[in-house]
């Protein structure tokens, strides 16, 4: 096998990637993946930096323009301004999310990559996301179920998503 | 008081080399949730009101626990430890130095008594669930410690949303709020100048390695912490099964490469094993650098079956045992950095003895 990012010479290092809970396979060779490795590397270091948040603001933002939107936005919850956010590194509660959605999405991209949560969630508060869950697990059954001409088994189907539908309110 | 073991002896859990799988090279485990309490202030911003009633809230979520774990644990508020003693829970690992600089009565920690599950309360996030084990042991870590979460979120409204996951004070936290560590003891890579090529892939798989001990990013005693990085888009199991086959690959190398080592250097490897000994146990005067160097060498030549008698669990213990809150809680006054190289001598030549009698 050779490396796939110069195809010259053979593959020696083979690293497995998880993205959105997909395998991802990658195969290079040793000079090519000190390469990639070493830019990486600078990349996680970043990480490290306590005020991470303010300078991945600042590299992913037009400052002037979002300080001119500054003044009075502040989370209705905690009272924390995007600026504060920006000096600290660190949101003032679980509401500051909700109100600077747009501003935080860049950093959550460059993090952790256009992903959603997939893990764990929590039995209370949680419901919800489990209904919905279980609604789409059904959707695909259904799905499956007309695709088989299965019209018995997919009206029942039909009938437990309008069940738990309800349960959404 | 229980948790007290953990302020008046050396020993954790962690330590229990002999419980631990492959713990020749992974020194321990660690699994860390950070969960929120919904609409609460985070931490850094909380005053001492609101901070107490974060605190009430856990406490009242505690009390109604049924989990035997969390059950027996104990609180342990700052303003009721010294900051010697805060100190001596971050030398052994069980909490960030940021959360030992406070003394106020609304952070703490519940912690057990071997100090394998502790919770750190009102730190960056709310809670931070913890629980360390000797050895590879991640999956273990997680089952604990999901326990204690799972127990916790009956009585407790964390902050969670949907797409985002638990919600965390930094938000390279978000998603599952799941760090997963392991702490490698990795001489023979460093021997053979192979780390930073590690450091690299390691890098490109979403995951960050840092010397331990040092002062800053400084690598001491071929000692190095690997983590993930990521925490969203990625499931619990996903992130353990990675970290775990790095891991393992990371074992596999320095494996290889100790065997080499013995093959082509046997001379100058005893060599070096023997003269780390040798001042171990007869020098005066060490300051912690030289000693975690001097440790790391001893360490090889135990698993390389070079130096005899010496256990895995008493070198971890004398790791933790001459650093500064524990050479001085032992002395039971404050020592300048001189009389702590002094008294620091002593603690390693008084153990090396007594692991020679044995
Ligand atoms: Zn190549
Ligand atoms: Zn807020």
């Amino acid at each position: 096998m050779y490396c796939e990012e110069c195809k010259q010479r053979p593959a020696t290092v083979h690293l497995t990637q998880m993205y959105n809970g997909k395998k991802v396979e990658i195969h290079l060779c040793e000079a090519c993946a000190a390469q990639k490795g070493a830019f990486m590397f600078d990349v996680a270091s970043n990480f490290s930096i306590p005020n991470l948040l303010g300078s991945l603001f600042g590299s992913n933002f037009n400052l002037p323009e979002v300080q001119t939107q500054l003044p009075g936005r502040v989370c209705p919850n905690c009272g924390m301004s995007l600026n504060d956010i920006m000096n600290t590194g660190r949101l003032g509660c679980s509401e500051c999310y909700t109100a600077f959605e747009k501003e935080l999405e860049p950093t959550l991209r460059r993090v952790h990559g256009n992903s959603e949560h997939v893990g764990k969630v929590p039995a209370r508060g949680g419901e919800k996301v489990m209904v919905k869950k279980k609604i789409e697990h059904l959707k695909q059954q259904l799905q499956q179920a007309v695709a088989a001409e299965n019209y018995e088994k997919a009206a029942e189907i039909r009938d437990t998503i309008k069940d738990t539908e309800k349960k959404l309110g | 008081m229980k948790a007290d073991n953990l302020l008046n002896s050396n020993f954790v859990r962690w330590m229990a080399a002999d419980e631990g799988p492959e713990s020749d090279i992974v020194i321990s485990s660690r699994i860390r949730l950070a969960r929120n309490l919904n609409l609460i202030p985070f931490p850094q911003i909380l005053d001492r009101e609101s901070g107490k009633k974060s605190l009430q809230t856990i406490e009242e979520a505690w009390s109604k626990s049924t989990t035997p774990d969390l059950k027996e644990m104990e609180l342990l508020t700052f303003d009721r430890l010294t900051a010697l003693e805060r100190k001596m829970l971050v030398e052994k690992h069980l909490i960030s130095p940021g959360h030992a600089e406070s003394d106020e009565s609304f952070r703490g920690v519940l912690t057990n008594q071997d100090g394998s599950l502790v919770i750190m309360i009102n730190e960056e996030d709310h809670l931070r669930i913890q629980c360390f084990l000797p050895g590879l042991q991640l999956e273990e870590c997680y089952r604990q410690a999901q326990q204690i979460d799972d127990d916790l979120e009956q009585h407790l409204n964390f902050a969670f949303d949907e797409r985002r996951g638990y919600l965390t004070s930094c938000p390279t936290n978000v998603g599952t709020g799941m760090r997963a560590s392991v702490m490698l003891h990795l001489p023979a890579i460093a021997i053979s100048g192979q780390i930073n090529q590690i450091f690299h892939n390691i890098a490109q798989l979403g995951m960050t390695v840092r010397g331990i001990y040092g002062e800053g990013t400084e690598v001491i005693g071929n000692f190095f912490q690997l983590s993930n990085q990521v925490t969203l888009g990625q499931t619990e199991e996903d992130i353990i099964n990675n970290l775990t086959g790095i891991t393992k690959r990371i074992i596999e190398q320095e494996r290889l490469l100790r065997e080499r080592l013995r093959e082509d250097m046997k001379y100058q490897l005893e060599d070096r094993v023997g003269r780390a000994y040798g001042i171990l146990s007869s020098a005066r005067v060490m300051n912690s650098n030289e000693a975690m160097a001097l440790l790391s060498d001893v360490r090889l030549g135990v698993d390389l079956g070079i130096l005899a008698k010496i256990t895995a669990f008493a070198l971890n213990e004398l790791v933790v045992a001459i650093r500064p809150a524990h050479l001085q809680k032992k002395v039971g006054k404050e020592m300048d950095a001189f009389h702590r190289d002094i008294e620091r001598a002593e603690v390693i030549k008084e153990r090396l003895a007594a692991t020679r009698e044995h």
